[in-house]
């Protein structure tokens, strides 16, 4: 389908959804990241330096690996794997965090603060300010602290001040609401490096920007193993920015299938679940509207995820108007799947992907045994699996209910 | 159209060559129930107007005191139809009542049947902390029609052009948030408040509308610094405070209507 309108809009908005929901005090912080990201984009002296940081310390291009093994569980089809696991850091997330920290500089700010789930965005922020002498403060829900606490130890490392939050259900959505707080008393000398594709008006056309290269990376990278386009590309999606990251390429490619899988949890039809557009309604959560997760109050449901980086109530805006005008299709994928997804790839590719990103694989296996033998499939392997080794390890029994062999 | 009661109190104020005092609660805090009679104390006590808070799950806005007490609201079940009960009986007490609430739960509960149930229950008007005017079309349709008031905020990082654009947008008065920060007591009023009132007077000079000061203010001395370049001195943390520190409501009504006569006192004092 063709898309009259370019979104965003001036204003943030992807159709109805998008938009500045945000508190007066930050309207002037967030025109100023909106204005100075304008200016930084046509800069070919900020270009040439993040296309730098990219290529020297992030590791970029990624590769393009063919999982031919794996592929035997997607009905035979070409299954490519982009590698956002093996940048520095192991996730995509580097890509925004450069970005950002070069815009932090450019806009004369000292201090970075962040939110993170899993970690992967908090090690990935702290990670950038030491290379780039920034202060850096990252909020963490203090259930997260616990399930993650070895990325916690890192962050410190880095030199990183976490701060867990104790306040509401102490989780990633918390933590936001809490930078937040942070960033409306400190906005003069701190910028507020947003995570994933959400929040309000720039954050998300700002994340997907500074990701655009995985996509564009990926979409070369297939024609020249292939000779053609992909017949469809899946991402898991918790906030979206791996899955803009590789889809936003691809959107004028009419051929190209775009889908997004979200944490189905125990089941999106339980109250279990981070799946937002398969299990939530329109609203407005944390700046923008999106679907959300949400009583019949507009209250803010617990969400559940085996994968804390997708363990999110909401959805990146320009997801959800992907998902409205059908240019994207959005499925559930459930803790189970994920996690049969993540030992087979362990086991026959001898990759350990994250288990954000086995939700991607487990989407994948579902694609291709309804395309068939014939299809090519790109994954966005977004992050490796390193942090996820814990979990896996008591989820497949792999230890005793003390952690010992 | 005729005044609202928050503008019939707001003029009474003036008139009075004094500033208004605006106190703020969640509804159903400690309980629904609770939260009326703590209410009616505030109203005895002295504030012309009160600020029937919304219990939200993500009050990005909100420092910890107003964190917790909206926590316990929704623990105890209070839900968007009981705080419209509570509107009822703030209305009741003469006092003028509005509804201080995040976007979200009134989008969800309908914007047109929210303002039409508001306007029922003897509320005045909605002050709305994360809608910015640019945002605001529906609501604009939907106040309009049921007669409410529009409160925005300003904030000391607004631009002239901003300030301009916002106070446009109001009705009843314009919320002028006193610092850079989330709501709760501080021990000084920020050097920022009179500036941010200073700029927002410069363009309301025309239309007259009222300023009212909130964030950080919680001593009767507070109050009457602001009195003295505001039309409205707005209270909140300090209300729900002098609860969460009771060791039972009875205990909590008496200190809480004692701090409503010691900031009443302080707006009359300019």
């Amino acid at each position: 389908m063709s898309h009259a309108q370019p979104v965003p809009d001036d204003r943030g908005h992807y159709g109805r959804f998008g938009g500045r929901f945000a508190p007066e005090s930050l309207i002037a912080a967030l025109d100023e990241v909106e204005a100075e990201w304008a200016k930084a984009k046509d800069d070919p002296a900020f270009q040439a330096e993040f296309d730098e940081l990219l290529k020297s310390y992030a590791g970029r291009p990624s590769l393009l690996t063919e999982a031919r093994n794996f592929s035997e569980h997607a009905g035979g089809a070409r299954v490519l794997l982009k590698r956002e696991d093996l940048n520095h850091t192991g996730s995509h997330k580097i890509n925004n965090v450069l970005g950002q920290v070069l815009l932090t500089k450019r806009m004369g700010k000292t201090r970075v603060i962040a939110e993170t789930g899993a970690g992967q965005h908090g090690v990935a922020t702290a990670t950038a300010c030491a290379l780039m002498g920034l202060d850096c403060v990252i909020y963490m829900g203090e259930e997260d602290t616990k399930r993650q606490a070895l990325n916690v130890a890192r962050m410190r490392m880095l030199g990183a001040e976490v701060v867990p939050v104790t306040i509401g259900s102490r989780t990633l959505k918390d933590a936001i609401n809490e930078t937040f707080r942070d960033w409306v008393a400190n906005v003069d000398h701190t910028h507020y490096l947003f995570g994933t594709a959400a929040g309000p008006h720039p954050f998300p056309k700002l994340v997907r920007d500074l990701h655009f290269v995985v996509g564009a990376e990926a979409r070369k990278q297939v024609l020249e193993l292939t000779g053609r386009l992909p017949d469809a590309v899946a991402a898991c999606v918790g906030g979206g920015s791996n899955a803009i990251a590789i889809f936003a390429a691809f959107i004028p490619d009419e051929s190209v299938a775009l889908y997004g899988f979200e944490a189905g949890g125990a089941g999106a039809d339980t109250d279990q679940t981070a799946a937002s557009i398969t299990a939530g309604s329109h609203g407005v959560f944390h700046g923008a509207r999106t679907f959300v997760l949400q009583d019949e109050y507009g209250q803010t449901l617990p969400s559940h995820s085996i994968s804390a980086g997708l363990d999110y109530p909401a959805v990146g805006p320009e997801h959800a108007y992907l998902a409205d005008t059908g240019r994207a299709v959005y499925e559930p994928v459930t803790d189970t799947e994920a996690m049969e997804a993540f030992r087979l790839l362990c086991r026959t590719e001898g990759i350990i992907p994250a288990i954000e990103s086995a939700h991607a694989l487990a989407g994948a296996m579902r694609l291709g045994k309804r395309l068939g033998p014939d299809a090519v499939i790109l994954v966005n392997l977004s992050g490796r699996g390193d942090k996820d080794v814990n979990t896996a390890a008591a989820y497949f029994g792999l230890v005793d209910s003390e952690g010992q062999a | 159209m005729t005044a609202t009661t928050l503008q019939t109190k707001l003029a009474q104020a003036r008139e009075a060559d004094r500033a208004a005092l605006v106190g703020y609660l969640p509804a159903g805090f400690p309980d629904v129930d609770s939260s009326i009679r703590v209410i009616q104390a505030m109203v005895e006590g002295g504030c012309d107007v009160i600020e029937v808070g919304l219990p939200y799950s993500d009050p990005m806005m909100d420092g910890p005191t107003i964190q917790r007490a909206a926590d316990r609201a929704l623990a105890s079940g209070t839900t968007t139809d009981d705080v419209l009960r509570v509107v009822e009986a703030t209305a009741a007490t003469g006092a003028a009542a509005l509804v201080m609430s995040y976007w979200n739960p009134i989008e969800r509960y309908g914007v047109e049947r929210f303002a039409t149930e508001l306007a029922k229950a003897g509320g005045a008007g909605v002050i709305t902390p994360d809608l910015i005017p640019e945002e605001a079309e529906e609501w604009y349709a939907a106040s309009e029609q049921a007669g409410l008031d529009r409160i925005f905020l300003v904030a000391p990082s607004s631009t002239d052009r901003r300030l301009e654009l916002t106070t446009g947008a109001c009705s009843g008065f314009v919320y002028a948030a006193s610092l850079m920060g989330v709501t709760g007591t501080r021990a000084q009023v920020a050097d920022t408040a009179e500036a941010l009132v200073r700029r927002t007077r410069a363009v309301t000079r025309e239309s007259g509308l009222p300023i009212c000061v909130g964030l950080g203010i919680s001593t009767a001395a507070q109050a009457a610094e602001v009195a003295a370049y505001a039309d409205g001195v707005i209270v909140g943390a300090g209300f729900c405070q002098r609860v969460l520190d009771a060791p039972d409501l009875e205990t909590g009504l008496v200190a809480v209507r004692s701090f409503a006569e010691d900031l009443s006192a302080g707006v009359r004092s300019r």
